[in-house]
């Protein structure tokens, strides 16, 4: 018994102390309380993997108590350990201490510290169920939960408009995204008969092909919203308006994998499902090629990235569409380590610009910030699937994997790794070169934010080589030889190379060139910059319709028109009945003795009808 | 004989009765009402009501009319003004005082349609004796409560129409 | 027609009156009781439609009694004459009563009872 249930505890712990008591408590004490249940949960963790021996063969399982019992139909709250899990368990505990840690010296300035922090916990908590999980009911309460400390992460500055909006869209696309999820489970429950993982992932190979697809596709849908996949992406860009340690946190390493963790728990479902695994692959790629498009464009660097993310895990999407599982979780793996250092970087920056975000302000801060310079190279290096760093091996795992599978999606991929240097770099060369741009004196980070950069850096570099994570899950999802595999990596590295080449052409050698292209692209590049549009035509084909029709039809005319109508209506009709019947009550004797005598034949009437009319009388 | 009686008898009573509902001063009323009184009284006797008939003159005709007239002279109750009615009572009370005659002669017709004939002289039991006796032996207690009651309405006559004391 | 005629008129005349009719003429009596309660504004006419109202009952009871050949039904209308000897005492103060604090003896003008 590995005790399973401290690791989430531990963080829910800390979301009462600090939630209950924080407004009391002295912010080092906030912060002491939680850092330490996530550094202690992330101990746990470590004890459960040095000592659970091979978890290939003996995964940990452990049953607490029977949530929902109907009939034959068992829900148990239940944690499971497998390989897998172990290596989300370790992403989500090891790299949420560290943006933890970080988080109290990007806060510290703040109001609402102690808020800040119980969310944070909070948030650690549902992640942490959901990874645990071993049905697939209580992943979907860890899923709703994160989508909630996603909301209210996001909408943290509430009394900033724009937040509150952000993490309203947020909550709302995600929860398109679960009704999806919602559908796959009733499906999974009434042809599976059981919602956990073992029971139904071993039954999936014998189910007709129509019904995996169809659930496979629902399961889908709801990846699509926590994953921020096409269609329901928009609302990754705007949750940036969350302080950066979330956007760390949440939006880069935690929360927006949970979708390629599901859909890869589900593998048995997907591979006997063709048709759902090439939607995948597809929409991944498309998201891929899309954001990264979208990002080159960007001058919030905050967007940059969150564009850059969407676009990693479309990569996350492709890997597993086309039956490459554990490239996906590989690529999940590095991209947790360099997209977090990156935006741990892109707070640093920030703090030490005293809160400007544009890079257009920005520019020279190498000298002024040399440590945020030197790590969130190596982050930039690692993104672009520089050699030997860990974006390198599980980028090319994937477009190894893509080439087998169809060579078409492995070129699209490929210029888009070109793009994703390019625009990464861009944003390097215009925050850390050149002249400083912007008002005040930019000055380095504390030690609480530097500390974490470093380690992220460090992992960054050699996470790739260090965690083989192919090799790991070998006994789940069997490695693939993948043909003409040093020319194929050769390729990508050229393009990624190429795409930094041109960005320190244009942004540093040549400073007028990336106008002149703009002016030059005209329409093309207006329709990049404004993300095509896309949260114009959601607005104008969705929202607004269903917010007019929500306000005309179903508030004026049903709400107010018929409920109240009808309840008004009744007191209305009530006091005028009685109104009406007042007159009687009129004081005048000769009205009352005609209603006697109206009721006296009534009686007379009614006494006839009881009593039945008998002819003849007595005698 | 008999149906020559009740005939003359009956038309004097309704016609009286006509007249206490049509006429507008109260005297002319009071003294319609004392004819329906009498015509009713003599109706008894038909009927061998001996005792309730000469009780109907002393009581009803002799001391309860009289009381009405007193009152009327007291208070000086002129003939009635015409003046605004009461829609509910004209609206309503026709129809369902034709109605109420109707269902009760219907009534009367079907159970009573051939309950038998009235004689004069085939009931000896109204005499004073039988009535009498009836009243001191088995309706003793009603009888007795009677008498608590027409004190309390003396009292409560004494009380209503006194002057103030002031 | 007029056969049918002779013979009820002889039956009538062999027998005597029919009690039905005095029924009936209890009935009309009770009637125009009522229509003058219901009609007349003098309270003093109307409580004399309710003697008369009473009246026709007696008259009722009696009849019943003459058909039943028991002494029942004139023993009640003996407490009937009792009880409306009374509340026309009582009634009457009353009205004196109503009369001197209103002034007038019209029926629609003592209506305090309105809503």
């Amino acid at each position: 018994m590995q005790n399973l249930w401290i690791i989430p505890a531990l963080p829910f712990l800390g979301f009462l102390i600090n939630g209950i008591f924080g407004r009391t408590l002295s912010k080092a004490l906030v912060s002491a309380i939680a850092v330490a249940s996530v550094v202690l949960s992330f101990g746990w963790v470590l004890k459960v993997f040095f000592t659970a021996g091979d978890l290939g063969a003996n995964p940990i399982s452990e049953h607490y108590f029977t949530w929902i019992r109907s009939g034959v139909f068992e829900v148990g709250w239940d944690f499971a350990v497998d390989k897998l899990t172990m290596i989300m368990l370790m992403i989500v505990t090891g790299i949420g201490s560290l943006i933890h840690i970080y988080a109290t010296g990007y806060m510290a300035h703040e109001g609402g510290y102690y808020r800040f922090f119980a969310y944070l916990n909070l948030f650690m908590f549902f992640m942490l169920m959901l990874v645990l999980a071993a049905n697939y009911l209580l992943l979907f309460v860890g899923w709703e939960g994160v989508g909630l400390c996603s909301y209210l992460l996001i909408g943290f500055y509430f009394l900033k408009k724009s937040a509150t909006t952000a993490g309203n869209k947020a909550f709302i696309v995600n929860r398109v995204g679960d009704f999806g999820f919602s559908l796959a489970m009733f499906l999974i429950a009434v042809n599976f008969g059981s919602l956990s993982f073992d029971k139904v992932l071993q039954a999936a190979p014998g189910k007709p092909a129509g019904t995996l697809t169809t659930i496979a596709l629902l399961l889908l849908v709801g990846a699509c919203g926590k994953s921020a996949q096409i269609p329901l992406y928009v609302w990754l860009p705007d949750a940036m308006e969350g302080p950066t340690p979330v956007s760390a946190l949440i939006h880069a390493a935690t929360m927006v994998t949970a979708g390629v963790y599901m859909c890869t728990r589900s593998a048995p479902i997907f591979t006997h499902a063709p048709i759902a695994m090439e939607t995948v692959a597809v929409i991944g790629l498309a998201t891929a090629v899309f954001a990264a498009t979208i990002g080159l464009t960007q001058y919030d660097i905050k967007k940059v990235f969150a564009y850059s993310t969407v676009s990693q895990l479309g990569y996350m999407f492709l890997g597993v569409g086309v039956g490459a599982f554990s490239a996906g979780i590989w690529h999940l793996m590095t991209h947790a380590f360099f997209k977090a250092l990156l935006f741990l970087g892109a707070g640093s920056v920030i703090h030490a610009c005293h809160g400007e975000q544009d890079m257009r302000h920005m520019g020279g801060l190498k000298k002024y910030a040399p440590h945020t310079c030197w790590t969130l190279a190596v982050a930039s290096l690692a993104i672009s699937g520089f050699p030997l760093t860990s974006g390198f091996f599980s980028k090319d795992a994937i477009l190894g994997a893509a080439y087998t599978h169809a060579p078409w999606m492995f070129w699209v991929g490929v210029v888009t790794a070109g793009m994703t240097a390019f625009y990464v770099w861009r944003a390097f060369w215009m925050t850390f070169w050149g002249e400083y741009k912007g008002h005040g004196h930019p000055h380095e980070s504390p030690m609480s934010m530097l500390g974490p950069l470093m380690v992220l850096a460090v992992l960054s570099a050699v996470g790739g080589w260090l965690f083989n994570v192919p090799k790991i899950l070998e006994n789940m999802f069997p490695v693939q030889e993948v043909e003409g595999e040093m020319t194929l990596t050769m390729i990508s590295v050229a393009f990624g190379l190429g795409g930094i080449a041109l960005s320190y052409y244009m942004y540093v050698v040549n400073r007028e060139l990336p106008a002149k292209i703009t002016s030059s692209l005209g329409w093309l590049y207006t329709l990049v910059y404004n993300k095509y549009f896309v949260d114009e035509v959601y607005d104008a084909t969705i929202v607004s319709p269903t917010v007019t029709g929500s306000r005309v039809f179903l508030w004026q005319a049903a709400d107010q028109g018929v409920i109240d109508g009808l309840v008004n209506g009744v007191g209305r009709e009530a006091r005028g009945i009685g109104g009406w019947l007042r007159r009687l009550q009129s004081g005048n004797i000769r009205s009352y003795a005609t209603w006697v005598v109206v009721g006296a034949v009534g009686l007379l009437i009614l006494m006839s009808l009881a009593y039945g009319m008998q002819g003849g009388g007595a005698r | 004989m008999d149906i020559f009686f009740f005939i003359l008898f009956a038309t004097i009573a309704v016609v009286c009765g006509i007249s206490v509902i049509l006429q507008k001063h109260p005297i002319s009323s009071a003294l319609s009402l004392v004819g329906v009184m009498g015509s009713i009284a003599v109706l008894y006797l038909a009927l061998g009501a001996e005792f309730i008939a000469m009780a109907q003159i002393i009581v009803y005709a002799g001391a309860v009319m009289v009381l009405f007239i007193f009152v009327i002279m007291l208070l000086n109750a002129g003939a009635e003004q015409a003046a605004g009615r009461s829609w509910m009572a004209q609206l309503l009370g026709i129809p369902a005082l034709l109605a109420m005659f109707g269902v009760v002669a219907y009534f009367i017709q079907s159970y009573f349609g051939n309950a038998g004939f009235m004689k004069f002289g085939n009931f000896k039991g109204g005499s004073a004796q039988s009535v009498g006796m009836a009243l001191f032996t088995d309706y003793l207690l009603p009888f007795e409560v009677t008498s608590v009651l027409i004190l309390v309405a003396i009292l409560g006559a004494i009380v209503l129409a006194r002057k103030e004391l002031d | 027609m007029p056969e049918g005629l002779q013979q009820g008129a002889q039956q009538i005349l062999a027998n005597g009156v029919p009690i039905s009719w005095y029924l009936i003429l209890s009935a009309v009596l009770f009637t125009l009781g009522v229509a003058g309660f219901l009609f007349r504004r003098s309270i003093i006419t109307v409580f004399m439609c309710i003697e008369l109202m009473l009246n026709a009952v007696n008259l009722s009871f009696v009849a019943f009694s003459n058909m039943h050949r028991q002494v029942g039904g004139h023993i009640f209308t003996f407490f009937v004459m009792v009880v409306a000897a009374a509340e026309a005492a009582v009634g009457l103060a009353i009205i004196l009563t109503v009369f001197k604090n209103r002034g007038t003896l019209n029926i629609d003008e003592v209506s305090s009872l309105k809503n």
